[in-house]
């Protein structure tokens, strides 16, 4: 048993905070500073800086543009980034459709599509949860059927976040209509410039146009851009889903909007007052004991252990502790919370964004299979309750 | 003990829900985006309805009626986010009755009632409310009546309000709470609207203006703004109930409605007991703004004090929960601005922060009133 990291993790640690000193742009790092919402440039700005490095894409193997990481050190990446607040990387290229080709993809698609993603050229969406199937994923209804070398794609994707800013999208279509449920769905590359294709943002409660519809009307799809084999796609999108669950935890964010906390109680000289110091510590010791949880899980993997219990619950008690940082960020503005996309000097800086992120980050035990339906997961597969 | 409505009390319960059914969601929704954010047309039907006056005495036009019967009200309106700002010009206006003289009532407070003009408490000043009340703007006595300096924050609904009723330390005068009613208009007043999270507006109020001495509300201004803040918060909690009524009717029918795996999601046994849940907060919540709304109309403000801080401390818990679980329940399309689920959360948002947070009223309650 130990608990401190390695010297050779140290010393990676300090690489990776030295690297985002020096090369996070000024304009970057002060809206990292305050918290403030980082445009679609803006993230891609950061990717092409984190491409330059060859620190953009962790999880990917060395041979194929990923920089030869083990798993504690892509912890400490990730962990450092986030505390420091760097631009999020939409993950829909890098962390899903990226590994989904590289594990299932055929040489062709590795050639066309890996590079780009890499290099933040193609930036990617995902066509998964339909009006009538989120929690129940394998009822979803778009159909592709079959034309000689291309399928006709018809249907509605929901949910598919930044697909405004997106230039492809990896779906979940039905193109087997008879057979049982996860049978028959397949994992198809749609162009999002391929006529028929309609995406339409909508707003979320936290009034940012996070998500988009997608609609598809006879949309002409190559049979070359099905990943894995045709009605196996489930087995595809289940691989996606099982990467890396340390990663969503969010451990850095969370640590990083607790700090936010402590600036807000200082900013509002709370900081000395015993119920807002008690409030924060509370919050600390739950994020301290995600964070410690997360650990072993990646102490196991760096042995090579297969994902223990510990790592299943860290997507629900992430996503709720994110939810619990902005709301006590919330409490400690007092009146400062009603602000709403605040003009300059109506709030202090590092406020101005909290309220619309507390408002949209409900989403976050929501999306990604809900906590209900991750409950039900770890009962079934891990309580042996069914 | 009695909790049964009066006759009158349905009668007002009824007239609400029917305006409620003519004034859907949809109304406030649209209204978001106005430079006003609220309607001076259904303002004038309020007015007409007797509903300005409803909690205010005969001798400025209202009808007599108690603290309860608003909150009746405003637990109605509650449950289609009517953003008129009833309840802010009324806090106004019981200051007014509170502190001020005849002449005073009528030049203010009769108009409001009549639907003529909407009154504005603008007393808050820094961000944090828990325990530092004290004003920082202050009153000067001159020539021509008081000088008055400061600048006042989030005041609800100022950036239409015909008269703000200002909270000011009168100088020399240590620990001193007066109020003064200011009109937006007079030179020196700067009035800079803002938008809120639950889409209506507030004002950011710069005084550096002379009102004459007929502006002074003479009497002793800190049970005024107490009495004021405390009813506040006392309709905050009725609208509260409102919302939390509301949220749950619209999740147990989507979940009597919404299939996933070939049936209803209602059929989950976890999903019952967070429906259950919803529906004891909900009921706990109201319990206690029932309380709250009596002891404001009582005569002891001890007891209003205990009984507002708990029902305001409830409000937080009961509240948070039952609109989070909303909009979990409702999956997806919960996060979604075209869903109504997600404007109810943020009014229990604004709810919660304004006439003292959680965390004052815990505070409060703790020291015994």
């Amino acid at each position: 048993m130990d608990l401190s990291f390695s010297p050779e993790h140290l010393a990676f640690r300090d690489e990776v905070r030295a690297f985002i000193l020096t090369e996070m742009p000024p304009h970057l790092r002060a809206k990292a500073e305050v918290d403030a919402h980082f445009e679609h440039h803006e993230v891609m700005e950061w990717h092409r800086i984190l491409h330059r490095r060859g620190w953009v894409a962790p999880l990917w193997p060395a041979e194929l543009g990923g920089p030869g990481l083990d798993a504690t050190s892509r912890f400490i990446l990730s962990e450092e980034l986030e505390l420091a607040n760097a631009p999020a990387l939409s993950p829909f290229g890098l962390a899903m459709v990226g590994p989904a080709i590289i594990q299932y993809g055929d040489d062709a698609q590795k050639q066309r599509f890996l590079p780009k993603i890499l290099s933040g050229e193609e930036v990617w969406c995902q066509g998964y949860s339909e009006p009538n199937a989120g929690s129940d994923l394998a009822s979803l209804r778009t159909r592709a059927e079959r034309d000689g070398d291309h399928f006709i794609v018809n249907g509605q994707k929901t949910w598919t976040t930044y697909a405004q800013h997106a230039d492809w999208i990896f779906c979940l279509v039905r193109t087997d209509p008879n057979a049982k449920k996860q049978s028959g769905i397949t994992f198809l590359l749609i162009d999002l410039k391929t006529p028929g294709v309609t995406v339409r943002p909508f707003l979320t409660i936290g009034g940012t146009p996070a998500f988009s519809e997608t609609f598809f009307d006879n949309v002409r799809v190559p049979v070359a851009n099905v990943v894995g084999a045709i009605d196996a796609g489930w087995t595809v999108a289940k691989a996606l889903l099982g990467h890396e669950r340390t990663l969503i935890a969010a451990v850095g964010a969370i640590g990083r909007t607790i700090r936010t906390c402590k600036q807000i109680a200082d900013a509002h000289d709370l900081d000395q007052d015993p119920v807002v110091l008690a409030k924060i510590a509370r919050l600390e010791i739950r994020h301290r004991a995600l964070q410690m949880t997360n650990y072993r899980a990646l102490a196991g993997a760096q042995l090579g252990h297969a994902p223990g219990p510990e790592s299943s619950i860290l997507k629900i008690r992430g996503a709720e502790l994110v939810q619990q940082a902005y709301e006590l960020a919330m409490e400690l503005m007092g009146h400062d919370a009603l602000a709403w996309f605040p003009e300059e000097g109506i709030v202090p800086e590092l406020e101005a964004g909290i309220a619309s992120a507390f408002c949209y980050l409900r989403a976050t035990t929501i999306y990604g299979g809900s906590n209900e339906i991750q409950k039900n997961i770890i009962a079934k597969h891990l309580l042996g309750l069914s | 003990m009695n909790f049964e409505l009066t006759e009158d009390q349905r009668m007002i319960v009824e007239a609400a829900a029917g305006f409620a059914k003519r004034s859907p969601v949809a109304r406030m929704r649209g209204l978001r985006d106005d430079a006003v954010g609220w309607s001076p047309e259904v303002w004038q039907q309020m007015a007409q309805l007797g509903w300005l006056g409803l909690a205010l005495p005969e001798g400025v036009g209202g009808s007599g009626g108690t603290i309860v019967d608003a909150a009746l009200l405003v637990e109605q309106l509650g449950m289609v986010l009517a953003p008129e700002p009833i309840v802010t010009s009324l806090v106004a206006a019981h200051a007014i009755l509170a502190a001020g003289n005849k002449a005073q009532r009528d030049a203010f407070v009769a108009p409001f009632v009549e639907g003529r003009a909407s009154l504005a408490l603008a007393w808050a000043e820094g961000p944090w409310m828990r325990y530092d009340r004290a004003c920082r703007a202050v009153a000067v006595q001159g020539d021509g009546g008081w000088r008055i300096t400061g600048e006042k924050r989030f005041v609800l609904e100022g950036h239409t309000a015909t008269h703000l009723v200002v909270t000011a330390r009168l100088a020399g005068v240590e620990d001193s709470v007066a109020l003064f009613v200011v009109d937006p208009g007079m030179p020196g007043v700067t009035v800079r609207p803002l938008r809120t999270i639950d889409g209506r507006r507030a004002a950011h109020v710069k005084l550096d203006v002379v009102v004459p001495e007929d502006r002074r509300l003479r009497g002793d201004g800190k049970p005024a703004l107490d009495l004021a803040l405390d009813l506040g918060a006392a309709l905050a909690c009725a609208e509260g109930v409102g919302i939390m009524r509301t949220v749950l009717a619209m999740t147990v029918e989507y979940l009597r409605t919404r299939e996933q795996f070939g049936v209803k999601i209602g059929s989950f046994q976890a999903l019952q007991h967070r429906a259950v849940d919803m529906f004891v907060e909900t009921e706990l919540a109201r319990s206690l703004a029932t309380a709250a709304a009596i002891r404001v109309d009582g005569d002891d403000a001890t007891e209003r004090r205990l009984a507002v801080s708990a029902a305001k401390v409830q409000l937080h818990e009961s509240g948070r929960f039952v609109t989070q679980q909303a909009i979990q329940l409702h999956g997806g399309i919960g996060i979604t601005d075209e869903h109504d689920v997600g404007l109810f959360f943020k009014r229990m948002v604004a709810l919660n922060a304004i006439y003292g947070d959680a965390d004052y009223h815990v505070a409060r309650f703790a020291e015994g009133g």
